[in-house]
């Protein structure tokens, strides 16, 4: 399971002003914290707020890369943001994210072979978030095949198809997970699937409770990479648990131990 | 039509364990040797590096092993009773690349010989030969962290593979170990998820993961050596998808299992229709560590000479 720690956000009080002050020490403890605690590549957004979000977006690489050699999914809804990031990856980063729409692909896929990186394709297109499985798929189709044709690896593809809250969207969660199973039957090699936990739990009492729930349900249903709060001990437990229970890892009695000396 | 051969890719490497210390790197061996780093199954030169080829480790005791067979006593009669020269024997006749002693004499049935006598034994045959050392207790816990503690410390700096640990047991020896610049044998009975648990167990005292070896106990031809195999196999492919905590070189005792089978040993005289033992008992021998060799064995710790002799050619041509 590919996870990936979302707290280094702009979005985050701590981190927009850890940005506006340029005070690395937050940062780069939010990069050590995460990996320490299992994550195994960090994202990285400057958040809406910011005014310069190049300037701002080459300091958090270079900060973070100062402590870690964790790799970077660059999270920005601006390709050209992106790019600035990519241009200072060390190792081997992550784009988050393109959309199912044309102009996004056909400048995130040739940016993201120039790099050597790995793709986030959101099962999702201009005229909004998808209502069923069935749209999802099509969108992820259309990410996939757009991969195909400009020889972009499909390992290196990961197809998100969009969590919705669920005390707004409740009947969204089966959807998602449906999705998840269907979107491996599109290619082959199939393209891996990833979701941003978060969100499930977006305005509700019981956040952790339903990210975890939610999180553990999807690993059943195959999900290969999520966007996580690793310091979140009980999640990432429960994650380590699911996928000893799927037989991915070997069991000892000190499996969760084990599992962070990856 | 062409057929494309389809070719596993692993993520990842078995590690590599390195056994003696020249005067260079503070020991007195003469050189030193390496194995492990496998980026493939066993001798599966299309799908990755195998860097190091596997060992033979001749084993010795320290005291004359009385119930050895008579076909396992015979190359070594005039040595047996002086650890130095059996040891010298082996390196100087026998081409091995290690020695293995056994502190068998330490053990309350075999003599109860003190540490002290146990340390006198490991420097004669430091003395006596110059290729890397692996040192073994008896396996009674209590006698053990006494012996092997002593023996790691009048060792120290000469990187020495010294075993067993257990899930039960580990402690003392790896706090030696730690101390004395050796590396460890982590033992466990023909399970994977005991053999995990007591690398972490090892890893958590501090012992970096290229000082431990695994034993993962093994069966002679007839005695579960299927059994040993699997686990050894599923641990290999654990290991090469990222699992750190399999992912050490594997220590074979294969002349210790092989000797234990009536195949072997048995005369022929209670025997009629299985031949000379003289030629059983090593093809035995042979035979498991072909076997183990197959599972993925780095060092094989082996007896008799015509067994490493055949078992070294056969590691040439696979390596070929």
């Amino acid at each position: 399971m590919l996870v990936i720690g979302e707290l280094i956000n702009g979005m985050y009080q701590n981190v927009g002003k850890a940005i506006k002050t340029k005070d690395k020490s937050i940062i780069q403890k939010l990069a050590k914290d995460q990996t320490k605690a299992g994550a195994s590549m960090l994202d990285v957004n400057t958040g809406p707020a910011s005014a310069q979000p190049k300037d701002a977006i080459k300091w958090l690489v270079e900060t973070i890369q100062e402590v870690v050699d964790t790799p970077l999914a660059l999270d920005s809804t601006k390709a050209d943001v992106i790019e600035e990031g990519l241009k200072l990856v060390k190792g081997k980063a992550m784009i988050n994210s393109t959309s199912a729409d044309d102009d996004k692909l056909n400048t995130l896929i040739p940016m993201a072979k120039k790099y050597n990186a790995q793709l986030i394709g959101l099962a999702m297109d201009k005229k909004g978030i998808p209502r069923d499985r069935n749209q999802r798929s099509e969108l992820a189709l259309k990410i996939v095949s757009a991969c195909m044709e400009q020889g972009f690896p499909l390992e290196d593809l990961y197809i998100d198809p969009v969590v919705l809250p669920v005390n707004v969207a409740q009947a969204q969660g089966v959807e998602v997970l449906e999705s998840i199973r269907e979107f491996k039957l599109l290619s082959d090699p199939s393209p891996k699937t990833v979701v941003g936990l978060s969100n499930v739990s977006q305005g509700t009492k019981n956040r952790s409770l339903i990210n975890r729930t939610f999180l553990i349900m999807a690993v059943g249903y195959g999900l290969t990479g999520a966007i996580v709060d690793p310091l979140d001990k009980e999640l990432m437990d429960g994650l380590i648990t699911a996928e000893l229970l799927l037989n991915k890892n070997i069991y000892c009695d000190s499996y969760l131990d084990a599992y962070k000396k990856k | 039509m062409a057929v494309d051969l389809l070719k596993e890719k692993w993520q990842n490497k078995v590690g590599t364990i390195t056994i003696g210390a020249t005067k260079a790197e503070g020991g007195t061996r003469a050189s030193t040797v390496t194995v492990g780093g496998q980026s493939t199954l066993p001798f599966m030169f299309g799908e990755g590096d195998m860097p190091n080829k596997p060992v033979i480790a001749m084993e010795i005791f320290d005291i004359i092993p009385e119930e050895w067979p008579a076909t396992l006593k015979e190359p070594f009669k005039d040595v047996m009773n002086d650890p130095a020269k059996w040891a010298k024997k082996c390196v100087d006749e026998h081409k091995a690349e290690l020695i293995c002693i056994k502190l068998q004499g330490t053990h309350f049935d075999f003599g109860n010989r003190s540490d002290a006598d146990a340390a006198a034994a490991v420097n004669a045959v430091l003395e006596a030969v110059s290729v890397p050392l692996i040192i073994l207790g008896t396996g009674d816990e209590e006698k053990d962290n006494k012996v092997l503690a002593k023996v790691s410390e009048v060792s120290k700096g000469q990187k020495c593979l010294i075993g067993d640990a257990t899930d039960k047991n580990y402690k003392t020896l790896a706090a030696s170990c730690l101390a004395d610049g050796h590396s460890i044998i982590a033992e466990s009975p023909i399970d994977i998820n005991i053999a995990k648990q007591v690398n972490i167990l090892i890893s958590d005292m501090g012992l970096p993961q290229e000082r431990i070896a695994i034993n993962p106990t093994i069966g002679a031809l007839g005695y579960g050596m299927e059994y040993a195999y699997s686990i050894m196999e599923r641990a290999r492919l654990a290991a090469l998808n990222g699992d750190k905590m399999l992912s050490m070189p594997f220590v074979c005792f294969v002349g210790q299992e092989a000797w234990r089978a009536k195949e072997a040993k048995g005369p022929q005289s209670e025997h009629e229709d299985w031949g000379p033992e003289s030629t059983r008992g090593p093809l035995w021998e042979f035979m498991t560590a072909t076997c183990m060799l197959q599972a993925g064995g780095d060092i094989l710790i082996m007896r008799h000479p015509k067994a490493v002799e055949e078992t070294r050619k056969y590691i040439a041509n696979l390596m070929k």
